[in-house]
């Protein structure tokens, strides 16, 4: 049975990777993730994990270690963020391709620039087609059940993918909550012992990895890849009913909250998620049937029941939140996945994007409880023409709020 | 000691034929002397180049060992991560097997692109020894210049211009930089001598820590020379002292090999094409600093080995 205790969710992520006790750790420091590698490496210092750390010189040698560790058969996990991941871009493609299950937490924050230490999506939505398996956490407990769980998807047979587990930085990073954690031998039991089947230090069996494939076989290999992503699917489901037999905590593709006779729906990652619940609930205390749907996976994106979701009956228009830009002038890139999965869908409602909370802007109550208001707008005569709208932030030029999509706060 | 020919004639050849590097290519003939001071029990690491993309061309491969490529850049960090892996294991009984680790990459992915997580893994101490293979150029990406690329010579981004005639300066000194490192050991050697070679692999593989072996490998497209000379340009590189055999166990520098005479670096320079300008009206002056420097170089290498 869990114990209750208060963790920031840096140190929750830390104390699971403890629990997990990974054979190889290979990590850098960057701010808000450099608290995960402050307290691994004191795990380790005070021998209370077996790993051996390899405190890298960059983050793009940190994947570099990660990778080569993996493919000689260890479990093997870093964390990173922002400049961090942008760093290990080159190698995030390649640990995907070499289907090793390496479990990364994420520590959500801006990418430069300018500089910007403080939290958005940007960092783990420029790796969305890397191939990892990502998923999202709300709060501090998803952090420490995600990355439990992200062992045993990343390492199932029908997957080996590698897996980033994200939450915000500062916002949950360095948020203290209250958390139910299990015993270490329940986490050591259900991560259970990793035995690949094909590594580097098998005496009997010499392998090559990472050869040239050209014409003839890289497709392939990148085929395989996009299969596992749908084979990843079940397993993530079939992991999580095993982690609630055992935690009673249960998990899915995504929440639903006060969903089921929803008209106004928002769709939000991450920590925002909590903020939008306490909106629902006042706008429900108002009348309004509002309610939200928070992906925990975003790769593979679990589109067609998503789609499900979102096209019931009842359901009059959707706001996306996005916490990151595609720059592609329509909008974030939840958006653009949501709305494409309701592509098909005989009726769908219309759906709206807001961008928001770039560079760790702060995004208020009242403007969360705003894009309800603009959804009932778009339900009775399609809002706003721009389906994109900037949320709390200052025009480009002043009298340009309109044109622009922009919000002021 | 290495054995004699007959007995190293006898080991196994962990890099074996039917590979796709060009005929004559110096790599694969210093990468198989340095093999047969091996034997099995092997993980290799390779960067991003010639070696790598004509040994393992899916789904064929010339190595007899595990080996593993991941990118341009990392290769040492790569074995970091495998030699740290096997540790564990070790330390677990998970792994029972005794394994070496030896990470490979050009000059491109040693003295450029790949000195950072070189440098890297060299302090942290793990238990490798890198091997960078110095053709002079990104050889596999068609002849660029790299900063092992001597004064003056002819790439496809330092060409001999009629402003600019070829690569303007002097290479760098990489093996003088990582034995500043104070790794346990780190040598300079060259396939035409290939007793030398094998027994600086020997103490590489020996030593207790990170070892760095810098070895001359002569590309006969690059360099543009007869690909049955690829021996001999070796052998003059280091009889003229362009290339000194010279190792830095423990601190301690020794000269391993000391030419009877020096030759003049002309006679190097005139075997090779991308060369040939410096012989032409206005080449002289370069030929002369380049022979100026590798006078300094050696006076100060034979200073440091005294
Ligand atoms: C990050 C990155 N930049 C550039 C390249 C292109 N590239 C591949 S091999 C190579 C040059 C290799 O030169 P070197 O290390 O000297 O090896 P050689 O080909 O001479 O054997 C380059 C530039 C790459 N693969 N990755
Ligand atoms: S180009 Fe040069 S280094 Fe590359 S395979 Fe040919 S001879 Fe060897
Ligand atoms: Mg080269």
């Amino acid at each position: 049975m869990g114990q209750k205790v208060a963790l920031t969710g840096n140190e929750a992520a830390a104390f699971a990777m403890r629990q997990i006790d990974p054979d190889v750790v290979a990590a850098y420091p960057i701010t808000p993730q450099t608290e995960i590698v402050q307290h691994f490496s004191s795990f380790v210092h005070d021998g209370r994990v077996r790993t051996e750390f390899v405190t890298v010189e960059s983050e793009h040698s940190a994947m570099s270690a990660c990778i080569g560790s993996a493919a000689a058969g260890a479990r093997t996990m870093t964390a990173t963020c922002s400049q961090g991941l942008a760093l290990m871009w080159e190698m995030l493609y390649i640990a995907s391709a070499f289907r090793l299950p390496l479990v990364m937490p994420v520590v959500n924050r801006a990418l430069s620039g300018p500089i910007n230490i403080h939290c958005d999506h940007s960092d783990a939505m420029g790796a969305r087609d890397s191939g990892w398996i990502q998923l999202y956490s709300e709060s501090a407990q998803e952090v420490y059940d995600n990355l439990i769980q992200a062992v045993r998807i990343a390492e199932h047979a029908q997957v080996h993918l590698p897996v980033m587990v994200c939450q915000d930085g500062f916002v949950t990073s360095h948020g203290l909550e209250n958390l139910e954690i299990e015993p270490d031998e329940a986490v050591r039991a259900f991560v259970g012992e990793y035995r690949p089947e094909y590594h580097l230090l098998d005496p009997e069996r010499p392998i090559t990895m990472g050869p040239l494939a050209l014409q003839n076989a890289y497709f392939e290999a990148r085929r395989q890849l996009a299969a596992a992503m749908h084979e990843a699917k079940p397993v993530i489901l079939a992991v999580a009913r095993e982690f609630e037999a055992l935690t009673g905590r249960s998990y899915g593709f995504f929440e639903a909250y006060r969903m089921a006779d929803a008209e106004l729906v928002a769709v939000a990652l991450n920590s925002t998620a909590g903020t939008l619940k306490e909106a629902v609930d006042e706008l429900r205390r108002q009348g309004t049937r509002a309610g939200l749907l928070k992906p925990r996976v975003f790769r593979p994106f679990p589109w067609e029941e998503m789609a499900d979701a979102l096209t019931r009956p009842g359901i009059r228009a959707v706001a996306v939140l996005d916490r990151a830009d595609t720059n592609s002038t329509l909008g974030g890139p939840l958006f653009n996945d949501v709305r494409a999965a309701l592509f098909d869908a005989g009726r769908r409602p219309p759906v709206k994007n807001y961008i928001y909370g770039l560079g760790g802007r702060d995004v208020s109550f009242a403007e969360l409880v705003s894009v309800f208001g603009d959804l009932r707008a778009t339900a009775r005569d399609g809002g706003t023409d721009t389906p994109v709208t900037y949320l709390g932030v200052q025009p480009r030029r002043s009298g340009e709020l309109a044109a622009a999509g922009t919000r002021r706060r | 000691m290495p054995g004699t020919l007959k007995d190293l004639s006898r080991r196994p050849s962990l890099l074996t034929a039917g590979h796709r590097l060009c005929a004559g290519c110096g790599a694969p003939i210093a990468i198989r002397q340095l093999l047969l001071a091996a034997g099995t029990g092997l993980v290799i690491s390779n960067a991003t180049g010639c070696v790598e993309v004509g040994t393992t061309i899916y789904p064929q491969t010339a190595w007899n060992v595990s080996w593993i490529h991941s990118a341009f850049e990392n290769a040492a960090a790569t074995m970091s991560g495998v030699e740290t892996a096997y540790r564990s294991l070790k330390k677990q009984g998970k792994v029972r097997a005794d394994f070496r680790f030896v990470a490979l990459g050009g000059d491109g992915g040693t003295y450029d692109i790949g000195f950072q997580a070189l440098s890297g893994a060299v302090e942290r101490g793990h238990r490798m020894v890198y091997v960078c293979y110095d053709n002079g150029a990104y050889m596999n990406t068609g002849i660029q210049r790299s900063s092992a690329t001597p004064l003056g010579a002819d790439t496809t981004t330092s060409p001999a211009g009629t402003r600019i005639p070829g690569k303007p300066g002097h290479r760098k000194d990489l093996t003088a930089i990582m034995a500043a490192h104070d790794v346990p050991y780190v040598a300079q050697a060259s396939p035409s001598h290939w007793q030398d070679l094998v027994a600086k692999m020997e103490k590489a593989l020996a030593a207790d820590g990170p070892a760095f072996l810098n070895v001359l490998a002569p590309c006969p497209r690059g360099w543009r020379h007869e690909s049955s000379e690829t021996i001999e340009v070796a052998r003059l590189a280091v009889d003229t002292c362009f290339w000194p055999l010279y190792e830095v166990a423990k601190g301690a520098w020794r000269l391993t090999y000391r030419p009877g005479k020096k030759k003049p670096l002309d006679e190097w320079l005139k075997l090779q094409g991308r060369f040939a300008h410096l012989f032409r009206p206005g080449g002289e002056a370069i030929r002369q600093e380049l022979q100026a420097w590798v006078d300094r170089k050696w006076a100060e290498l034979v200073a440091r080995c005294a």
